[in-house]
């Protein structure tokens, strides 16, 4: 029994890294109908920024503030400049982009940074919370997800900048017609999820070590959460990552074995939007014909 | 033609043929350059293994500049094959045909190299020192173009077993492994040193190099019962593995391969305090370790990597791995001469008799011969005390 | 067929066949490689050009082919032109097989099916319980062959190099053929009506099912025989060869190419051949960036592809 109260937790920590990540996936969703598969090297590349700063002596919070709001501007850059161009292409010219966009950032993190592991610090205290089961970063970390969560949940309900960012991704032309400006509402929205990565590679640095091949591993499952739970629900990205990491944590000790794990899990994740294709919390889209 | 000028020919004749009969010449060798070829995943997954390549690449620079090897300069070109097997057997193509190299050296990868095995061999084109410590390189007889440099894999597992059947012969052993050949590979020597003994392993998990963690295997590990456990990782799961083992309060007697030994690279990022009492097979001077600060080959290599590889990490053990590699070689064509032909490279290189460079750990050396393609067989047994491997027991192999 | 494209293609053909005797093995062997990843493109064109279904993970069905070519030559002892056939007949049902519950995703769904496909592919290959047919993480070498007998004994220069790439271009002109005509007549237009408007096309009477679960099968079934062609021209298969990142090239090569093209599955077979050749020529430190800055290059000038620009191109300057 210790022994699966024990596998669970780790999931949920590991759970906690998928989470932040297919939440900034879902940021980028929410605000252009895409997903950004190279979300992941841009949440890498901040925390690498935020590593030079810690390096060259800043204490961490004023680096972390700076880094966040470094990877926003970052973000509105990225898409006047790279996106901007291709955005009347088809729809998997611009997933090239992405790709491109990808192999780039990682390419020059290493050059830049070389591939040796970096240790990143943690604002949280060192002494075991939780006794054994989970390190009080990893029990922080999930925090700070839950915290930008809310936020986002806040940002896109409660705000009329959040209305208009949904409205200019979901019906672009109608939103054009009633004033909103939508080129600058994807920069935003763009310049948020660039934002919610930064938070996601500087909690999850401490856990998975800083190198340029960090999110590659990640990624796939973030991608897999975040439909789980609906691609367009925050909420779901954040259970659809717990779930993902509690599932393969619990399939590898005690139903498959370690060296079927990762199939298995993709299956089962695979096996579930079969049943319910909009994933738990997303929303079932209709099409008139 | 007057008499004494035929004369003259015949004798100046006499004397040019047996200089021009020392120098000789395979494609890749002339008067000014040797061609050295190499491939090296400087993308992709191995990525972190590429600045191997860049070591190598910066060493040869030095040696240049020093005035290269009997007068000749080395021309090293490498090619970036992502750790694709498909790739290194096109890059490999490329050297041999097109750039038309002297020999290939350092092919980086288990399944890299036998991809290119069978052809480096039909073409009898010396695959030289080849980047893996997998033991099926060491094989003369039906191999004869492939030679290997570093303590195998497996070697080094059947230490680590006949140490634990020495020391703790009632323990239960819990392995941790990547699952691919490096893994594979040490787990088949543990297998191999414990012999009938192989019930001593309770437990055995794998992961894959796009696991984001190993938290849950380690956890899995100690569930076990295992008291010793045998880590087979690379050096960012070997800090998250050796991390969380002490996090979660598992204190087993620790077997640390030595692709992970670097002090700098795995046991700082895991904590230093965190690593206490590790064990591991070394061969090489690890550069952050305290003891070696002043050594005379540390801090001669510390100015190379200064003046030729600023980039270049200073922590990182791969970069010595690379200027020993090269200082091995640079060995190899200086005993070649004026004879730069590839099977007197592959004799030279089989003719090293106890041969020592100073960045290996005092004691051990570089031996082949005609039946011994493995120059590095040997290594010690060393134990981290929180700031430096401290080496006990004999320098084992041979 | 017009009377211009023939002659093109005609002259196509003919360069093709006299390449191999002026340039080196080397060259040789990789211009069989871009022949190999036309035929693979060309079967991801098919699904995700035609039939509008993205795949992320087509990688996979290249390696089942490679595999069934390889463990076929290795443990059943056939000879390599016989793997083609058997390689495309099982990728042809495993890729139907696929399709069938992939009908229930669209879009991002799909691409998420696929792409944990090619992703748990080399996982997959690695599995110690098959280990003794998929040689597990040491992977399988296999035989190169020769030409045969009777071509090199009536004094015909070919070396295995030559023999191998004329083998391929064989096989890929069959193939393109084949495919040709598939897509030009009833097949492709019901494809292109299920991908643009799936439910007028259902209005209709085209059975949407069959033809998406079909369009799987034969994809995969293209791809399959490139991943064989593959193997026999590399004479190696192991897992770390069939990584995700294939399946990602694969896809690049298409949109570089150009979606719904034929001539497309060519263009983009010598981008993703070449190009990080290139790449690595240009920068050793960071050849992937390169690599990546080609690619952007080519999307901003060329949205549609090298096909799609080309036909902009010979559309202006047709009409006055």
């Amino acid at each position: 029994m210790e022994a699966f109260l024990h596998q669970v937790m780790a999931g949920l920590a590991t759970g906690g890294v998928y989470a932040s990540l297919a939440l900034a996936l879902v940021m980028i969703y929410h605000a252009t109908h895409l997903v950004n598969f190279a979300q992941g090297e841009m949440a890498m590349f901040s925390t690498y920024l935020a590593w030079s700063l810690i390096d060259a002596g800043m204490p961490y919070w004023p680096a972390f503030a700076l880094t966040v709001g470094i990877s926003f501007v970052a973000g509105i850059v990225i898409e006047r400049v790279v996106i901007r161009p291709v955005e009347h292409a088809p729809v998997l010219a611009v997933v090239v982009v992405f790709i491109a966009l990808l192999v780039i950032l990682n390419s020059v993190a290493g050059w830049i940074y070389t591939y040796t592991i970096k240790p990143f610090p943690s604002p949280f205290p060192q002494e075991m919370a939780l006794g054994r089961f989970m390190s009080p970063h990893e029990l922080g970390a999930i925090g700070v997800t839950l915290l930008v969560l809310v936020a986002l949940f806040l940002f896109f309900r409660f705000t009329p900048l959040g209305l208009a960012m949904r409205a200019a991704a979901q019906n672009p032309a109608s939103a054009r017609l009633v004033g909103i400006r939508v080129g600058w509402m994807l920069a935003l929205g763009w310049g948020l999820a660039a934002a919610v990565g930064a938070v996601a590679g500087m909690m999850m640095a401490p856990i998975v070590y800083l190198d340029p091949n960090m999110m590659t591993g990640i990624l796939l499952y973030a991608f897999a959460a975040a439909l789980l739970g609906g691609i367009d629900s925050p909420l779901g990205a954040v259970v659809g990552g717990f779930a993902v990491g509690v599932l393969e944590n619990v399939l590898g000790s005690f139903v498959i074995g370690s060296e079927l794990k990762r199939s298995v899990a993709l299956v089962l994740i695979v096996g579930v939007l079969l049943i319910r294709p909009s994933g738990f919390f997303g929303k079932v889209s209709v099409t008139r014909v | 033609m007057k008499r004494s000028s035929l004369v003259f020919l015949a004798v100046s004749l006499a004397f040019a043929l047996p200089a021009a009969a020392q120098k000789k010449y395979d494609p890749g060798a002339s008067d000014r350059e040797i061609k050295i070829g190499n491939t090296n995943p400087y993308s992709g997954p191995a990525s972190a293994y590429g600045t191997i390549g860049k070591s190598i690449a910066a060493y040869f620079r030095m040696l240049n500049d020093q005035g290269g090897i009997n007068g000749r300069k080395i021309n090293f070109i490498t090619y970036d094959d992502g750790y694709s097997p498909p790739k290194t057997v096109e890059m490999a193509r490329k050297l041999v045909e097109q750039d038309e190299v002297l020999f290939v050296f350092q092919t980086l990868g288990t399944p890299s190299n036998t991809a290119i095995h069978k052809y480096m061999n039909m073409k009898k084109v010396p695959q030289m020192h080849v980047a893996t410590g997998a033991t099926k390189w060491n094989d003369p007889k039906n191999f004869p173009w492939t030679m290997g440099w570093q303590t195998s894999y497996q070697a080094e597992a059947r230490i680590y077993a006949q140490h634990i059947l020495k020391t703790k012969p009632n323990a239960k052993i819990g392995v941790l492994y990547q699952n691919d050949d490096y893994g594979k590979d040490y787990l088949k020597g543990l297998h191999d040193g414990l012999g009938d003994k192989k019930g001593m392993i309770v437990k055995e998990v794998s992961y894959e190099v796009s696991d984001p963690t190993v938290d849950s295997q380690i956890v899995q590990l100690q569930a076990s019962g295992a008291d010793v456990f045998f880590n087979i990782t690379t050096p960012k799961f070997a800090a998250m593995a050796i991390r969380k083992a002490y996090d979660i309060g598992w204190k087993p007697v620790q077997y640390l391969n030595n692709v992970s030994i670097g002090i700098g690279s795995v046991l700082t990022p895991a904590g230093l305090e965190k690593s206490v009492g590790l064990i591991t097979l070394g061969y090489l001077k690890e550069p952050t370790d305290k003891q070696f600060e002043n050594d005379p080959a540390i801090v001669k290599w510390r100015e190379f990597m200064k003046k030729y590889y600023p980039d270049g990490s200073m922590v990182d053990n791969l970069n010595v791995y690379g200027y020993s590699v090269g200082e091995t070689i640079a060995q190899v064509l200086r005993q070649c001469g004026d004879n730069l032909t590839r099977e007197n490279v592959m004799r030279q290189a089989a003719s090293m008799k106890g041969y020592r460079v100073d960045t290996l750990l005092p004691g051990v050396m570089i031996s082949t011969g005609p039946d011994d393609f493995a120059p590095i067989e040997s290594g010690q047994l060393q134990r981290f005390n929180g700031k430096e491997w401290v080496r006990f027991g004999d320098v084992m192999g041979h | 067929m017009k009377k211009r494209e023939a002659f093109l293609l005609a002259t196509l053909v003919v360069v093709a066949c006299v390449l191999p005797f002026v340039v080196s093995n080397y060259r040789t062997f990789q211009l069989t490689l871009v022949l190999v990843y036309a035929i693979a493109l060309l079967g991801l064109n098919i699904l995700t050009g035609y039939s509008g279904q993205v795949s992320l993970g087509h990688g996979a069905f290249y390696a089942l082919g490679a595999y069934c070519a390889a463990i076929l030559m290795d443990k059943a002892g056939l000879p390599y032109w016989a793997t083609l056939p058997l390689a495309g007949a099982v990728c042809l049902v495993a890729g139907f097989l696929f399709g069938l519950p992939a009908l229930r995703l669209e879009g991002l769904y799909l691409a998420l099916a696929t792409f944990a496909l090619g992703a748990a592919m080399p996982q997959l290959l690695k599995y110690h319980h098959i280990e003794k047919w998929t040689g597990g993480v040491q992977g399988i070498v296999i035989q190169k062959p020769e030409a045969p007998a009777f071509l090199t004994g009536a004094g015909l220069p070919l070396n295995s190099d030559r023999w191998l790439y004329f083998f391929t271009l064989g096989v890929a002109l069959l193939m393109f053929a084949l495919a040709w005509n598939l897509l030009r007549g009833r097949v492709g237009r019901a494809l292109a009506a299920i991908r643009d408007q799936p439910v007028a096309a259902e209005a209709m009477g085209i059975d949407g099912a069959l033809y998406k679960s079909a369009a799987f099968g034969v994809s995969a079934m293209y791809t399959g025989v490139a991943g064989a062609l593959g193997a026999i021209a590399v004479q190696f298969v192991a897992p770390d060869s069939f990584t995700v990142f294939l399946s990602i090239t694969l896809l690049v090569g298409i949109v570089v190419g150009g979606l719904a093209s034929i001539p497309g599955a060519l263009y983009g077979a010598l981008f993703i051949q070449f190009v990080p050749n290139v790449a690595d020529e240009i920068s050793k430190a960071a050849p992937w960036a390169i690599f990546g800055v080609f690619m952007l290059g080519f999307i901003y000038l060329m949205p549609t592809g090298v096909a799609g620009a080309i036909r902009l191109l010979t559309a202006k300057r047709r009409s006055p």
